[in-house]
Formats: structure tokens, sequence, C-alpha cells
């Protein structure tokens, strides 16, 4: 009676957003309801009958016709027929119009970059919004990093370690308007370890900076992953590092980073010298230096004592941190500030609540990504049954619902694309909580950096003190007996020759601890500043996101519930 | 009037006493559930409530309580006495949910047991059941000795049964011949028979991911909150204006998290409760259709031996055997229970096509209302999103 009438019409494939094997093997068609096969327009009132208030008795028979057809087809002489009216005027209509909302107009800054990446699975090519916000406001200044192409290459050198070992290489490619660089575009190969060297030497040049962290080593990890993931991740951390490097107005312009990213071959900069040879130097220097014969050269002092080279300097230091710790006694040099403590203790309060906030806004994005994918779910299961309904379909009861369906599967799977972009943009704006995270390891460093300067300086006190203590017992015992005693006047000689030099050195460090507190100040101001202009354009982008978000899920559902209003009309 | 009408399930006949009391009506509804018991023997008592000016009940109104086991015999009863028909589904037992007994699930069932009466009383054969009248009618002391009654394995002997099994006790199946159990070649019915096997799996992975996605709104509507509260903290870092930010994120994102929360219940109640209902009505078809396939065996059981009976029948005629008399009154009492069998499922064949129809018409219907109420829950929801984030962006511009 009913069923061979709908097959061999033409359909159209809906365009929703669903995996594309899911989309292949489920075409959900729609019917040009037009279709002049059906002669009359007959509607079944059956439903009528239903909805009435007397006792359902008889159902008058089916018609043959499809009854949603009256869409376009509606005979005014015929009786209205209940169907149609359940599925109100736009329920042909599939194309959804976006109406002008936040959504649009906030989106676009944020869109020219993200059409092309919305669906890659690396977030990497987005720009963070730390640095977007602040190129905008800055001189027109412009640099931007990536990296890419990972290789593989064989180390060709003589190493310790016989045999064919590889390394990967990273492309590394810098576009800029700063004119210290020497061009606008180019690009330089570079292997894990000469990153590892870049940073070793900022952290050197630049003590008291908050220098972004580098990637970690992740030994363990590079053996348990697969090659391809592990090169990956490196090259996605690479790049958020080199980023944040080039957005630090003092490293930005650093001689290390122009070298790194311009000098093609190998990378000159000095590189950390390996555990063995520090340790040896070590060794070589400490007879020297517990003889008495060497001192703490002034520019030496310029850097904290390091392990290997520097033993003594390291025992001394200890001991006079000992010193600092338990004898009370006041150091030589206090660390001044009430000031700079408080500050300490507001960092250690703020890297707390960041990585609270930051585990907060990792469950947050899961719940928005399993919100989509299993309204997502919910809709393909919707479609299947659809085109399941559709080809069984004997009645016409039931070609009406499979209109309901496919509306609501379409729908839903809509709203689960919006959940899915929701998200993609809700983690762009919040990771300016990780980043400001991560940029707390390196106020740790910068704190430390001033904290062992201090050291320094009150270890060079402690040690001009004992100097200055020796040589007046010397001046004391030789005023006692007449007539030079040699080797009495050259010891004294070289008292006062090493005390000179310690003097000099303790200047030096003094200057040296005064310089690293400015960078210091300079620097939390720095970051306070910009750590509340992210977080400002971090709420609002969030916030307008949400908005936009969920006016076009709104808009999605209204359509729906439109669409499905006659139903309630007739339950009341 | 105390009568809630079921949210997403339309009848055609609850009918307001309101109307002329020269129209026929009879109208139920289940309330006030309480909590009876302790522990595991502890149960749930409803009220039942009827109106109604039909002559056969007793009166215009009448209460009785009744428990879920009461509910369990009528369902049987009907199930037993109106065959062909698909007798509305029943909310599943779940013995598990019933230790925690949660203001949800207490009325979740309340509803479900609500919708399931009122679908009986609605059904033009149904609601003239006698079993129905006794529900509705008897105080609770008859109500348990029926309940235990059927619970006991004793069943009243039906006549025709007792002959089909006296026949069968007779009868081997090496004699017949047959091995494999007697299916009707009907291809429509085979059809359709593939249909509501097939509609039953499409539906219950329907309702699996409906009943996720309540899950994942109360997911989102906590981790929201939680969110929040951490915003809220990491803005007392900060102070003055930035630190006020944080504090209204955190303010909004609670009120959007309650909001979320609700709408997780409005899901579960308005959606997911008629999809799994939906799943149930398909079994409880499925169901007829294996008592469809009991009775056309029977009846083709009871024609086979009765051909037999026939021909040993004509055999002792010709010899006019004195076992004839005999064979003659089995013969005719044979040809009875066959004649009362085509007519068992007959009467089937033709119910089961009007209640398919009907079925079809009352899923649109119900289906129509559940698409409808979630999407207008999620459109209220995402506005209500929307609106509430919107005050603080404009807040937050200000900054």
């Amino acid at each position: 009676m009913m069923g061979a009438e709908n097959k061999g019409h033409d359909y159209e494939e809906a365009h929703l957003f669903a995996s594309k094997e899911e989309m292949e093997s489920l075409l959900l068609h729609e019917h040009p309801f037009n279709s002049n096969s059906n002669g009359n327009g007959n509607f079944f009132s059956s439903y009528g009958s239903a909805m009435s208030s007397s006792l359902p008795d008889s159902h008058h028979p089916l018609s043959s016709s499809v009854a949603t057809a009256i869409l376009t087809d509606s005979d005014p002489l015929l009786s209205p027929p209940p169907y149609p009216e359940l599925h109100g005027p736009s329920s042909h209509d599939n194309s959804y119009i976006e109406p002008p909302s936040y959504a649009d107009v906030i989106f676009s800054p944020f869109h020219g970059e993200d059409i092309n990446s919305l669906e890659s699975p690396s977030l990497s090519s987005i720009n963070s919004p730390m640095s977007f916000s602040r190129t905008s406001s800055s001189n027109s200044e412009y640099i931007r990093i990536t990296v890419s192409n990972p290789q593989k290459e064989q180390e060709t050198s003589n190493s310790i370690v016989p045999g064919g070992n590889t390394y990967f290489t990273y492309l590394i490619t810098t576009r800029t308007n700063i004119p210290e660089f020497v061009a606008t575009e180019f690009s330089v190969r570079r292997r894990f370890r000469d990153v590892v060297t870049l940073s070793d030497r900022l952290a050197e040049s630049y003590r008291g900076f908050f220098i972004p962290p580098r990637p970690d080593k992740n030994v363990m990890e590079s053996q348990m992953m697969q090659k391809q993931e592990f090169v990956e991740q490196r090259r996605v951390a690479l790049e958020k590092y080199l980023r944040r490097l080039s957005e630090h107005p003092m490293i930005k312009k650093s001689d290390e980073l122009k070298v790194f990213l311009q000098v093609q071959g190998k990378l000159p900069l000095p590189t950390s010298t390996d555990v063995a040879s520090r340790m040896l130097d070590g060794a070589v220097k400490l007879p020297k230096q517990l003889l008495g014969e060497s001192t703490v050269a002034p520019h030496e002092v310029v850097q904290p004592a390091k392990g290997g080279r520097d033993l003594l300097r390291l025992f001394k230091e200890l001991k006079q941190s000992m010193v600092n710790d338990w004898s009370g006694s006041r150091p030589l040099v206090v660390e001044e500030d009430k000031e700079f403590l408080e500050k300490k203790e507001k960092m250690h309060d703020l890297e707390q609540q960041l990585s609270s906030s930051s585990q907060q806004a990792e469950s947050l994005v899961k719940a928005q990504q399993d919100m989509g994918e299993t309204m997502g779910e919910l809709g393909l299961a919707f479609i299947k049954l659809t085109k399941f309904e559709n080809e069984e379909a004997v009645f016409n009861s039931q070609r009406a619902r499979v209109l309901d369906m496919k509306n609501f599967a379409t729908a839903a799977v809509k709203a689960s694309r919006f959940y899915r972009e929701l998200n993609l943009h809700t983690v762009k704006h919040l990771d300016a909580l990780h980043g400001h995270l991560g940029l707390m390891l390196a106020v740790h460093s910068a704190f430390t950096d001033r904290t062992s300067a201090l050291l320094t300086v009150q270890t060079l006190l402690t040690e001009l003190a004992s100097l200055q203590s020796r040589s007046e017992k010397l001046e004391a015992a030789s005023s006692k007996v007449f007539g030079g005693d040699k080797t009495r006047i050259r010891k004294m000689e070289e008292l006062k020759e090493t005390m000179r030099v310690t003097e000099d050195a303790k200047n030096v460090a003094i200057r040296e601890y005064e310089r690293i507190k400015e960078n210091n100040r300079i620097e939390l101001e720095r970051l306070d500043k910009e750590r509340r202009t992210d977080f400002l354009s971090m709420l609002k982008g969030f916030v307008a996101n949400q908005v936009g978000y969920a006016e076009k899920i709104a808009n999605v559902w209204g359509r729906v519930a439109e669409e499905t209003s006659g139903y309630v009309k007739e339950s009341i | 009037m105390d009568h809630q009408q079921p949210p997403w399930s339309v009848s055609g006949s609850s009918q307001s006493p309101r109307s002329p009391s020269s129209q026929p009506y009879l109208h139920v509804s289940v309330i006030d559930p309480v909590k009876l018991g302790n522990g595991v023997q502890a149960y749930i008592s409803y009220r039942v409530i009827t109106k109604t000016n039909l002559p056969e009940y007793q009166g215009p109104e009448k209460i009785v309580i009744r428990r879920y086991s009461d509910f369990v015999w009528l369902h049987d009863r009907l199930f037993e006495k109106y065959k062909g028909i698909f007798i509305p589904p029943l909310p599943e037992k779940n013995a598990v949910e019933k230790f925690r007994f949660t203001a949800e699930f207490i009325e979740m069932r309340r509803l479900a047991l609500d919708i399931f009466l009122n679908r009986v009383a609605s059904h033009h054969e149904l609601r003239q059941s006698e079993d129905l009248r006794t529900f509705l009618q008897v105080d609770e002391a008859v109500m348990e000795r029926l309940r235990a009654h059927e619970n006991g394995l004793f069943k009243k002997p039906v006549e025709l049964m007792q002959i089909f099994k006296d026949v069968q006790s007779k009868v081997s199946n090496v004699v017949l011949g047959k091995e494999k159990p007697v299916e009707e070649s009907n291809a429509e019915y085979e059809k359709l028979k593939h249909y509501i096997f097939e509609l039953e799996n499409h539906l219950a992975e329907a309702q699996k991911h409906s009943y996720r996605l309540v899950k994942r709104h109360r997911e989102l509507g906590k981790s929201l909150s939680d969110f929040g509260k951490a915003m809220k903290l990491l803005g007392s870092c900060e102070g003055d204006s930035l630190g006020k930010a944080f504090s209204e994120l955190g303010a909004k994102s609670e009120v959007v998290s309650v909001r979320l929360q609700k709408e997780a219940q409005q899901l579960l109640m308005n959606f997911e409760e008629p999809l799994k209902d939906y799943v149930l009505a398909v079994q409880s078809i499925k169901a007829t259709i294996a008592e469809r396939a009991n009775a056309f065996r029977q009846h083709c059981e009871l024609a086979e031996t009765m051909k037999l009976k026939e021909i040993n029948l004509d055999k002792l005629t010709l010899t006019r055997s004195d076992k004839m008399r005999e064979a003659e009154t089995e013969y005719n009492q044979l040809k009875q229970a066959n004649e009362e069998a085509k007519r068992r499922y007959d009467d089937m064949v033709r119910l089961m096509n009007e209640e398919i129809v009907r079925f079809q018409e009352q899923k649109t219907l119900d289906m129509g209302v559940a698409f409808h109420n979630f999407a207008n829950g999620q459109a209220r929801l995402a506005n209500n999103i929307a609106d509430a984030w919107r005050s603080l962006l404009h807040k937050l511009e200000s900054c």
C-alpha cells in the first residue's frame, strides 16, 4: 500500500560534521516532497481524532500520500492535516543561517588564524593569547618563529659511544621585521642539544630575569614513546619555547638568540661542558685554591659557583649559608626587603592558585569535549534510526517520525560540532593559565639567581673580615719583634694583596647583586603587567566564547523546538 | 484535581471529569508514593485513584493502595487474556535501585506506573478488562491474596490447554515428522518481525547515548563549578579590578553549573525515560510475537492431529469396530479445539494488525513530544547560559 512510493526519488546529502567514514556509510536523504507521483493530497486525519476529546474509536484508513509533502503542496481545500502543523514551516530548510551575534564579532581576531587549523590535532600553530595581546599593543615589532620538518641525521664526529648514533634536527624558521636581524625571513637546522646550550647561555647572561624554561630532556619518555609521537611532541614544545623567548623584551634582542636563529651550520655558542671534564677542571683547581694561591677572580664572581670548577668556592659558600641559617648571627648583608620577601610569598601563593586553576581548566576542557562527543554519538544513533525507519517504513506515522528524527539528529550533530569548536577556543584562552604557571619556574630561578648572588657577597664579606683579622694579628705580632722578619713581611704583603683582590671581588659581587636585584624588580613589574593583560584577555575571550557558542547552540535547538511544537500543543 | 498529565506521554482518553456526564469516562492516576517496611523488605506503596461514570464500577470515585507487584499482577493477567494486544510496558523491576530508593527513583517509578495505568485505561479493549476493575477497586487484603495466588505456580486450567496437553502426550514428534517448530509463511509478517527486532537494537543504542548525555551535563556542571572556585581563589592573588573580574567569573560559573544540573534532570525525565519506555514497548511486542507463534503452532498441530484422528475414524467406521464411538467423540472434541485454536489465532492476527498501526502512531506522538522537550530544554539552557555570560562580558569590557 504505502511501501513502494518513496523509493527512487532523488536525494540530497545533508552535510553534517560527522566523521567521514560514518558519513559515507549513512547517507542522510531528504525527500523532495513535491512529488507528483502521489496524485491526491489525502492527509490522514486519524491523528485528528486521536487528539480530540472523544474516546478513540476506529482509525481512519491511512492514506497513501506522504503527509509531509504538504509543506509545498498543501491544498487549502482539504482539511488541515495534523502532521504539517506539527512540523512547522521550516522543516524543509536544512541550511543553517547564522544570525549575527557575539559569535561573529568576537571571533574575528582568531578566526583568520584558525580556520585552517581547526581540524588539525596540534594546536601549536595557534598563537597563544599571551603573545597576541602584547604584540598588538607594542610598537609594531614583529617576530614569529616556526619549528617544523623534523629530520633524522647521523652522528658523524667521533663520540665516546661508538656506532651509528642518530638524532633529530628541526627546521627553525623566523619571520621578523626587527632591524637587529639580518633578514626578514630565514631558517636554520638545530638539534635539541643546541637548544639546551642556548638555554644555559641565556641563564648565565640574564641572571635575575624571568627566562622561560626550556622543554625537558625527557630521556625516559623518549625510550618509551613511539619515535614519531615523541618527535612531534618535542617539535611542539620547541616551538612554544622559542616563541616565548621571542616575546621577552630583553631576550628577543639577545645575541644568544640571534646567533641561534640565524647562524647556519654548527651553533657557535660555547657548549655546557660535560660533567666529566668539569669535574677534572675542578679537581685541578682545588689544590691551588686550598693553598691559597688562587683566589676567586673578580670576573668569576659574576657567575654563581658551579659544580666541578669552583669546588672551593662552593664549600665556602655552603659554609656561609650554614652560618646564615644556624648561627642566628646577622649576616653582613641582610636580605633586605620585607618587600621582597612579601613578594616572594605572593609569588608562591600565586603559583599554587595557578596550579589548581590550571588543573581545573584541564577538567573543564575534558568535560566540554565529552559533552560534544556524546551529543554527536546521540545524533549518529538517531541518524541510523532514521535511515532504518525510512527503509522499513510501512505507515505514514513512521514517515512523519523519520522527519522528526532527522531534524533532531541533524541538530544534535550540529550542536556537537559547536561544542568541539567551543572547546578548541577554550583551550586557547585558558592556555594563559598554563603559560603563566610555566613562567613560575623562571621566577624561581630568577629568585635563586638573586639568592646565590647574595650568598657570594656574604661569603666574600666573611672572607674579607677573616683576612682583616689575620692581617691585624700579623701586624700585632710583628710589632713585637724588632727588625724585619723577611718571611713575615712577605706574608703581610701577600695578605694585603689578597685583601685587595678580595675587596675588588666583593665590590664586583655587590654590583652584580644589585644588578640582579634590579633585574628582578623590573621583571616582576613586567610579569605582573603582562599577567594582568593576559588574564584580562583570557577572561574576556573565555566568556565571549561561551556566549557566542551558547547562542549558536540555542539557535539550532530553537528551530527543532519550533518544528516540533505541534506535538506539545496537542497534548495539553 | 490532583492528576498530573504525564509530560511525555500522550493518551487519548484521560479526560477531565468536568466533561458532560453523558460522555463515558474512566480516569485513573497513581500518586503519593510512600516508603514502607525496612531494609530488604522495604517497598513503596502508591495511591491509585479512579474517577469514572461507567456502570461496571462501584462508584464515581475510588481510592486504593497498591504496590509494584500488584501492577505486575495486572500486567501479567492482561498479557494472558488479551493475546495479540501490545500490553503497555511496566518500568523495570530493578532490584538494585530498590535498595537505594532515592527520591528521584521513586518519582520516576510513580510516573511510569501512572503512564502504564493510563495507557491501559485508554485502550479500547484493555479498559474493559475485569482484572483492571479488580485492580482498581478491591481492597489491599484481597489484592494481596490474588497476588499470592498468582505467584504460586497455580494456574487455572483452561479447557483448551487441557486438550492440547493431552494431544501432545499422545502424538509423538516422530509420527508428525517435525523437529522444527512450525512458522507462519507470511512475507509482511516476516518483515514486521525483522523490523521489531532491529528496532530494539537501534533504540537501545539511542537510549544508551541519551543516558550518557545526562551524565555529561552533570559532569560539565561539576567541573565548571570547580573551575569557578579555583578562579575565584586565583583572583584573590591579583586584587582590585582584575581580582573582582575573577570573582565574578567564579560566581557566574556557579550559576551556570546549577543550571546544567537542572537540565540533566530534565533530560532524564523528559527524554531518556521516554526512550527507555519505547524500548520496553518494543520488547512487549516481541512477547506478543512469541505468543502469536505459540498460537500458530498450537493451531497447526491440532489441525494435524485432527486429520490423523479423522483418518483413524474413517478406518474404524469401515470396519464397524466398537472403538468407533469413542473415536468419534474424540474426533469431535479435537475438531472443536481446533476451531477454537484457529479462532484465537485469527483474533491475534487481526488484533496485532490494529495494534501495530496504533503503536506506530502513538510512538510518533511520543517521540515528537520527547524531541520537542529535548530541543526546548537545550535551547532554554543555551539561552540561559548565554545570558549569564553576556552580563559578565559587559562588566569585563569596562575593565
